[in-house]
């Protein structure tokens, strides 16, 4: 295989031909050139504040943030572009929701896959008094519906899962959960951070109330960008803001306005991002989201068909592509996954991630907590040739 | 009276997006720095021609968004 090894890349920056990029979970590179050229072209040519100057330059940074609201909202199947807040990340977009909706003496739901993002601002909420139930998914990330349901309760005020797991790729179903949920009052907020960009995803289609997303991973758009999508049903006067602040109207108040989406995003916003977020997002609506879709399908049975032939290899998550992400857990018997990413970079240039994947609840469900898994997550800048290559790399490192 | 009229919103998005309709619909608007006399806030008004008002209120009604007003410049 053509070695792409050696110390020289380690502390540099590489170019896509000299790296293996398998780490796609964790952020998207390379973006694509239009989106360096619309983050360039906000800065030169829009750089005012957008909203709170009347300007041309404000005006014409004002009209790239509102243009790509409009372009999230329709992504995400919601009619309303106002009702597109922007945040810094997926991370922000959830905790606006656990930390503004939920009440002592309420009760929320989730399961046993999701992300710190999620289980860290649910542990520090049950501190405050409110009730978590987390329910238990089967050792590929599974989700049963119906143990949803179990654990459902009259005050149950909202049901809060991932819909594409970080560590196994596995895919919840969520249209059954939102269902069961909204049948017995409950709100629901998705984690999309995986899936947004990587799956067909409308907001009516699944039912769920309020959808986290970030820009930085299968949209394509740079770090810093993200965002809270409401659904047109769900009423934002129960969601008490996160941050309050400056918002470019109504500033004859010194109390937040209740105008979405300024009540939830006080403060300058990421204009350049957002304009980067854009041109990710009009990209991967021109590449088309099945095509895309499908190529990761090919990638990820590729890995699963080479890594699972690999002696001492074991593979985690569902082994049908379909039924999941192309993010590719595994570990190999006897060896550290520390020792095997740091081979693996060193002397192949294969990039990926080891280790817990800040999602410690998920790595005890699939019954690797604390050690950990090499995750390989290909996306749509890699080839089917790359992912050969890195199958032969860690056949090699495993045979020496 | 200068022949314009001017929309007042309470946030820079429902500006934006009327802004966007109301071109679209070929009205011709122009985001202006709120007029003081109407309001202290810092964000967009839309100026449009007076005698465009009834399609403009229409078309404003149709989006669905919260005005601060409609008012003669």
């Amino acid at each position: 295989m053509r070695c792409r090894g050696g110390t020289a890349h380690r502390g540099v920056s590489a170019t896509a031909d000299q790296v293996i990029y398998l780490d796609h979970a964790a952020t998207s590179w390379p973006k694509p050139a239009s989106v360096v050229a619309a983050m360039a072209g906000y800065l030169e040519r829009a750089g005012g504040n957008p909203g709170r100057s009347g300007h041309r330059l404000s005006v014409a940074a004002g009209r790239i943030v509102y243009g790509v609201r409009e372009q999230v909202a329709a992504f995400f199947g919601v009619p309303d572009p106002l009702r597109v807040i922007f945040t810094p990340n997926a991370t922000h977009a959830i905790n606006i929701v656990l930390r503004g909706l939920l009440q002592p003496g309420d009760h929320v739901v989730t399961t046993g896959m999701e992300h710190n993002a999620v289980m860290r601002p649910l542990r520090a909420l049950e501190r405050k008094g409110v009730a978590l139930s987390v329910v238990p998914c089967a050792p590929d990330g599974t989700l049963e519906p119906d143990l949803v349901a179990l654990a459902i309760r009259p005050e149950t005020k909202l049901v809060v899962l991932c819909h594409g797991s970080n560590v196994v790729g596995t895919i919840a179903p969520v249209a059954e959960v939102a269902a069961l949920a909204h049948s017995q009052g409950a709100l629901v907020l998705l984690d999309a951070a995986q899936t947004a960009g990587a799956v067909p995803l409308d907001m009516g289609r699944l039912g769920v109330d309020f959808l986290a997303f970030t820009g930085h991973k299968s949209l394509m758009g740079p770090p810093g960008t993200g965002g809270l999508v409401l659904s047109p049903s769900v009423d934002p006067g129960q969601i008490e803001p996160l941050v309050a602040g400056g918002t470019g109207s109504r500033s004859e108040w010194q109390e937040q306005p209740e105008d979405l989406p300024d009540k939830l995003e006080s403060g300058t916003p990421n204009g350049v991002g957002i304009a980067g977020l854009g041109a990710g997002i009009a990209w991967v609506q021109e590449r088309g989201i099945e095509e895309l879709q499908a190529h990761e399908q090919e990638l990820c049975r590729e890995l699963l068909e080479g890594l699972s032939s690999i002696p001492g290899v074991r593979l985690y998550g569902p082994m049908d592509p379909a039924q999941r992400l192309a993010v590719v857990s595994f570990t190999v018997e006897g060896r550290t996954v520390s020792e095997l990413g740091l081979r693996l970079d060193e002397e192949h240039g294969v990039l990926c991630r080891v280790g817990l994947h800040c999602a410690p609840a998920a790595h005890s469900t699939i019954g690797t907590f604390p050690q950990g898994t090499v995750r390989f997550a290909p996306g749509p800048m890699v080839s089917l040739s790359q992912i050969r290559e890195a199958v032969a790399a860690v056949a090699e490192v495993v045979r020496s | 009276m200068s022949g314009y009229g001017v929309v007042l919103f309470y946030t820079t998005s429902s500006a934006l997006r009327a802004e966007k309709a109301l071109v679209e619909s070929g009205v011709e608007v122009k985001l202006i720095p709120t007029p003081r006399q109407f309001s202290s806030d810092c964000g967009l008004a839309l100026r449009f021609p007076w005698q465009d008002r009834a399609r403009v209120e229409e078309l404003l009604a149709m989006l669905g968004l919260q005005l601060g007003g409609i008012h003669p410049l």
